[in-house]
């Protein structure tokens, strides 16, 4: 239990930092997967065929690809590409972009992949007559889509964004081969200097365990709150 | 774009698929069995055995993959019991220890599957079964489990590509599997786009031959619906 307690002679305080990191980047992540899925819904939801194809490239190889190669290739490549940028306005010196920025949009591009697909399914699953409803009321696009479309699709959408906010808060795990000191990494500083490498992934586990239970129990009371008058 | 290094690189992320594969199928197949005897567990009406198995499938869903991997890798190794047995000899080497990882994880969400394939069965086509006077156990054998294989295939399918997926954490216990490869190539070479390419293309190849998998056998095992 020492090997807890807080202030130097233990890890406790270092792993409830930790914690919060993870937290922090899975929020964050799954913040940029919503943006993604903000623009790639209304694309694969559109008739256009190659706007389609765009949209159907991004899913499907996101959801396909592992997620530690997508990390790979924003670890390694996501320097030189903002370098490349910054040198096309004539900025030529080196740039280093922090662990966080790269690990949230890494595992937001993931993230968004999975919530385009939910919230695709939830509009298509919106009876047509709704849409017709709206119309005859004479809304317009944004009255229309504020007022009828999108409530009815949060309703549908959030058990399933309950499973990508699991998953999202799981791949943060992934992120500590970037050096993120976040529950993982942590735990193999810890298990490096104390030797003791059981204890602290058991208790990496349980602390995953914790937040995975937490936020069911969260994400459930939304559930009731956007499910009343069904 | 480097298209040279994309050739040269091709063959050796080629080989280390097989690596991949090999990891992917063993594991599949010994978390099929363990999906199996947890999802019958579930099923069991006493209270103590149901919950053993729900804690099993809840620990394994709800912690990250790497974690489990490490747990078995790196924490296993620190019981001095453990050294003494004949268990160490699977459990020293990396390729094992990824194995029994990817079983557990995987037998964890194939226990939900089947849990829930079994439950959606009818309850008339047990009866109609039990009227015809036909043992409990060729109901199980005959008419449940090819129901529940049915029922569960659109589901499996997903689990085995997102196993797939999974199987490039075998990287972080020094196995040189694809995504291994992949990080090693790009490391000494700093061109991660076109391993990327490669690698990505070699693993949207074996999902897409997965998925078509599924759809043929979902369509082959569709009866009369």
């Amino acid at each position: 239990m020492e090997l807890l307690a807080f202030g130097d002679t233990g890890w406790g305080d270092e792993l409830f930092y930790a914690t919060l990191m993870t937290i922090a980047v899975s929020i964050t992540a799954m913040f940029v997967g919503f943006l993604f899925a903000l623009i790639f819904t209304p694309l694969k939801l559109s008739k256009n065929k190659f706007i389609n194809f765009i949209a159907n490239s991004y899913t499907t190889i996101i959801r396909g690809v592992p997620e530690l190669l997508v990390i790979y290739l924003f670890f390694f490549g996501g320097t030189g590409a903002v370098m490349y940028v910054a040198s096309i306005f004539g900025y030529n010196e080196y740039i280093e972009i922090n662990a966080f920025i790269t690990g949230a949009f890494a595992i937001g591009i993931i993230s968004g992949a999975y919530s385009t697909e939910v919230f695709r399914g939830a509009i298509q699953s919106i009876d047509k007559g709704q849409f017709e409803a709206a119309n005859v009321l004479g809304l317009n696009k944004f009255g229309k889509f504020f007022k009828i479309i999108l409530p009815q699709t949060l309703r549908l959408a959030i058990p399933n964004l309950s499973n990508v906010w699991q998953i999202t808060l799981k791949d943060t795990s992934l992120i500590s081969v970037t050096g993120l000191v976040e529950i993982m990494r942590q735990s193999y500083i810890a298990a490096g200097s104390t030797r003791d490498p059981l204890f602290f992934y058991s208790f990496a586990a349980v602390l995953y365990l914790l937040l995975t239970f937490v936020s069911m129990k969260l994400i459930n009371r939304l559930e009731v709150k956007y499910s009343r008058g069904y | 774009m480097d298209i040279e290094l994309m050739i040269n690189s091709f063959p050796k992320l080629l080989s280390a698929s097989v690596i991949t594969l090999k990891l992917l199928s063993v594991s599949l197949i010994i978390g099929l069995f363990i999906g199996l005897f947890f999802a019958i567990l579930r099923l069991n009406k006493n209270i103590f055995i149901n919950k053993f198995a729900y804690c099993y499938s809840y620990i394994f869903r709800g912690t990250p993959l790497l974690v489990q991997i490490f747990i078995i890798y790196f924490g296993l190794g620190q019981i001095e019991y453990l050294r003494s047995t004949i268990l160490w000899v699977i459990l020293k080497e990396p390729y094992w220890c990824a194995i029994i990882a990817f079983a557990l994880n995987t037998g964890a969400y194939t226990s939900e599957i089947l849990r829930s394939a079994f439950q959606t069965i009818k309850p008339g086509l047990i009866e109609a079964g039990k009227s015809l006077g036909i043992s409990n156990k060729i109901i199980f054998y005959k008419i449940q489990i090819p129901i529940a294989i049915r029922q569960s295939l659109p589901a499996y399918g997903n689990e085995i590509i997102l196993m797939m997926k999974g199987t490039s954490l075998a990287s972080t216990v020094t196995l040189m599997d694809l995504t291994g490869v992949a990080k090693y190539i790009i490391s000494t070479t700093f061109k991660p786009v076109e391993v990327f390419i490669v690698a990505g293309g070699i693993y949207l190849f074996m999902t897409f031959i997965i998925h078509n998998v599924i759809k043929y056998l979902e369509k082959k095992y569709s009866f009369s619906q």
